[in-house]
């Protein structure tokens, strides 16, 4: 692969510091390198990124882009797909889709807003071959995807006997089976009761059976994931999602993870960075939107988000993303079934379409359409939420931009939400146009805070590889990274926050989009499908304590419709599998 | 006194693979030459293809006591229930098509007029916001109705069909006017939250199944009632949209199967339920 100079571009590197210096970035052989040999430089392909942006690759820590849920969506939702169509190219398939698009489209307009790197953030582990068959028919994008294991029967049964080295040990055989990178918990304890047409409503209630509380797992799963050492932290969706005052049970939800220390025990190489390019958090709460609600009722519903920032703010083992709703049409899919249907009868018309799944032992799933509309009032005040839960956090290092997608709205907004975190204008000229109580029972309309470009760095790259254990590699330019860059049409010396809709248009179409060293994207037209690679973790355990977990996991898996032979992922289901060894059994950093 | 521009298609041989024509409306004709005309694309399968290839076009201007210049009329001389997408999404001006319609004939229409001696197949007046569709004879399957998996239907303009429709007539509309004087088969009115379905003839099953707003009359006997509807009193000779319907019809609320507090109407003729 021939080697590439950016030159001249205003790079924004957080992770080394470097906040606009104009200078060059050069890659060989796919990696960021210092400088070139002279005889590399003369046959380097040389970008002029003069008066541009230049930025690592966007990462995104949280998405639902692969899998039985989206695939759901996409099923369920025609409609969906009528009105957003992609021609196919030389190069690239057709597809179409808006907040479910098909898997090519999806890489293709991930890849042509620069980002490089999606993280599917729920994987059950029954849907893990299909999670697999989607990612390895996406192109573009390196990906990874997060295992639920919040409602587990076996991880319950552990946690609840406080067996909390089998525990880890089964969540390590579940990492290397179902070829996952991390552990997602989806309202913990709340989604087994759901199977009974119940939930949990607070940290302290045992579950049905398991007798298990949300607590309980909170902390279970927390400590197991620091014992093994995973690149990630425990990514939690916390209790009570969507219900007017959560705000406080998100709260609770976060200290109980206090005081778990982080510790990522990774056999890869980590290049060296000036921050610290380890993770500090060990809880990563997911969509804090959809958690920071306060009020009691629909009524009296306002924002909980400066209550839940207070919070953040304070505390050191804590990172959030913010599943902004940039409004207009969403699909919401989650593995919290409940909330789901709280939102079916919600949306008040009888008749809506709607699904619902119990992923046997070990979780569910549900989802529905719905559109935020700027006229709604609850639409409103959650669009103030996601957008306070990033800037009344005060260290950019604990929060990620997204959108959730596609439940809060799709990532194809992500440009609009920057605009509003760059531009105070932005902010009121939307809160305008939505019903009052977007600003009325919020705080938005009083934070003066417009954010850096070096701020927007953090939240949609550096901070991101940082929080999933990816910036050993990812989310920076120093040397030794993958040479994944996106390059912008925005020149900071010229930049002017009130005029938004430059920022919209730029973050929209990437100037380039340069994945492993090569052009892939082209004023946001995909010039080059580049090949990618799929992330999941190996952890490593004491081999009599897995031996122990084996015969329990043997015992109940009679009660699965399937057979324990066909249970695992087979290696074939992955294009370019990078396992990440996680060294459990060892201990130390 | 105006020009009308008009424009005669007269298919030149049998259509093999349906082919997709959204480009025929007086919208994309307006302001061509013949020639650009002639080089206009429809798509049959994979392929691109002008649409000299499948008619011969003729084009003529006519003074007429019509207001507007440029005004574009199309004449379609022959049988195009092989073509798809016929007037997809236009504005204004005039087709008239002297033989039968393919799939999705004036779909997401907003203005101007369409008529059809012939047939038009599945989809006409889909999402249908405005204008006017005549059809001479019958209508497939979602006449006037949403997409599929929508819930968002036709808002405007009206559809009169002189023959018979078939299933799912007018679902989720929720404005405008459909008048088929035939009969229609299931789910006429489905998901309706407005606008009005006037039906001349019989209905199998299923009207107005899961409307919470807007108005069907069936003039005619409907075979299996839908359950979710309650009488609610009768009325003489109805007014109807700008039509007054003869006779004493029995009316129903619903549907209370998917609303506590449906707004929904069916008037059917006392004695024909």
């Amino acid at each position: 692969m021939p080697s590439m100079v950016i030159m001249n571009g205003h790079v924004f590197d957080p992770l080394n510091g470097i906040d606009g210096e104009v200078m060059d970035v050069f890659i060989k052989d796919g990696k960021v390198v210092k400088d070139l040999s002279s005889a590399d430089l003369k046959r380097a392909e040389v970008i002029d990124a003069r008066g541009k942006t230049v930025m690592p690759g966007g990462v995104d820590s949280h998405a639902h882009v692969a899998g039985a849920k989206v695939n759901a969506g996409r099923l369920m939702r025609p409609e969906d797909h009528i009105g957003s169509v992609r021609p196919r190219t030389d190069i690239t398939h057709s597809g179409s889709g808006y907040t479910v698009p098909s898997v090519y489209k999806q890489g293709y307009d991930y890849s042509a807003m620069g980002y490089t790197t999606v993280f599917e953030a729920a994987m059950p582990p029954l849907e893990a071959r299909h999670t697999h068959e989607e990612m390895r028919s996406t192109p573009m994008l390196d990906m990874g995807a997060y295992l639920v294991l919040g409602n587990n029967w076996f991880l319950m049964r552990y946690l609840h006997q406080g067996e909390i080295e089998k525990a880890a040990a089964y969540v390590a055989w579940m990492m290397k089976t179902h070829k996952a990178y991390g552990i997602k918990c989806v309202n913990p304890a709340g989604v087994e009761n759901w199977g009974w047409g119940k939930n949990v409503h607070s940290l302290d209630e045992p579950n049905i059976h398991f007798e298990v509380t949300a607590r309980e797992v909170i902390h279970g799963l927390a400590e197991v994931n620091e014992m093994l050492g995973m690149p990630i932290s425990l990514h939690l969706h916390a209790n009570n999602l969507g219900h007017p005052g959560n705000a406080e049970i998100t709260k609770e939800s976060l200290a109980v993870a206090s005081d778990v220390s982080s510790s990522q025990k990774m056999g890869v190489e980590w290049t060296e960075t000036k921050v610290d390019s380890h993770r500090a958090q060990s809880v990563y709460l997911a969509h804090a939107q959809f958690n920071a609600f306060g009020g009691t009722s629909w009524r009296d519903f306002k924002s909980g988000a400066e209550d839940l920032a207070k919070y953040v703010n304070k505390v050191d083992h804590v990172v959030i993303d913010n599943g902004a709703v940039p409004f207009g049409p969403a699909t919401c899919m989650t593995g919290d079934g409940p909330s789901i249907h709280d939102l079916y009868v919600l949306a008040g018309i009888g008749g809506q379409k709607w699904s619902n799944t119990d992923v046997e032992l070990e979780c569910g799933s549900g989802v529905i359409p719905f559109t935020y509309l700027k006229g709604s009032p609850i639409s409103a005040i959650q669009w103030a939420i996601g957008l306070e839960m990033l800037l009344l956090v005060d260290d950019p290092w604990k929060t990620i931009m997204t959108t959730d997608h596609p439940n809060g709205g799709v990532f194809t907004k992500y440009p609009q939400v920057i605009a509003w975190l760059m531009s105070r204008r932005a902010r009121d000229a939307t809160a305008a146009e939505c019903h009052k109580w977007g600003y009325d029972r919020s705080s938005l309309g009083g934070v003066e805070r417009e954010m850096s470009l070096f701020e927007i760095a953090i939240l949609t790259r550096a901070n991101a590889a940082r929080t999933i254990g990816m910036a050993h590699r990812k989310g920076h330019l120093g040397a030794g990274a993958d040479g994944d860059v996106a390059i912008y049409d925005i020149d900071p010396e010229r930049f002017n926050p009130d005029d938004y809709e430059k920022i919209i248009s730029a973050f929209g179409k990437a100037a380039y989009t340069i994945k492993d060293g090569q052009v892939v994207v082209r004023q946001g037209e995909v010039v080059a499908v580049p090949e990618v690679r799929r992330y999941y973790c190996e952890p490593k355990v004491d081999e009599g304590l897995a031996k122990d977990m084996m015969a329990d996991v043997r015992e109940w898996f009679k009660y699965y419709t399937i057979g324990f032979a066909n249970y695992p992922v087979p290696d074939k289901y992955l294009r370019n599998p990078e396992p990440i060894v996680v060294n459990g059994a060892e201990g130390g950093c | 006194m105006a020009l009308t521009r008009k424009v005669r298609l007269t298919p030149r041989s049998e259509i093999g693979i349906m082919i997709e024509a959204e480009s025929i409306t007086p919208d994309t004709f307006a302001g061509k030459s013949e020639s650009e005309l002639c080089e206009i694309t429809v798509w049959q399968g994979p392929r691109k293809v002008p649409l000299a290839e499948f008619f011969d076009l003729e084009v003529w201007d006519e003074v007429g006591p019509e207001e507007g210049d440029g005004t574009v009329e199309i004449l379609i001389d022959g049988d195009v229930s092989r073509v798809k997408r016929i007037g997809q999404r236009m504005t204004k001006g005039k087709i008239v098509i002297m033989g039968s319609a393919g799939m999705h004939l004036g779909s997401e229409m907003a203005g101007g007029e369409i008529l059809v001696r012939g047939n038009a197949g599945p989809w006409a007046g889909m999402n249908m916001r405005g204008g006017r569709i005549d059809v001479g004879g019958d209508v497939g399957d979602h006449a006037g109705s949403a997409y599929r998996g929508s819930w968002r239907g036709m808002s405007g303009g009206n559809i009169l069909v002189h023959g018979n429709a078939r299933s799912q007539l007018g679902g989720g509309m929720s404005g405008g006017e459909i008048v088929v004087e035939g009969s229609v088969e299931n789910f006429c009115g489905i998901r309706q939250n407005g606008g009005l379905i006037l039906v001349g003839k019989d209905a199998v099953r299923g009207v107005g199944a899961e409307m919470i707003g807007g108005s069907i009359a069936v003039l005619g006997k409907i075979h299996q009632f839908t359950p979710g509807f309650v009488a609610s009193g009768t009325e003489r000779d109805p007014v109807l949209g700008e039509r007054k319907v003869e006779g004493v019809f029995a009316k129903f609320a619903g549907d209370y199967a998917i609303a506590k507090n449906p707004k929904g109407t069916i008037l059917v003729k006392e004695g024909m339920v």
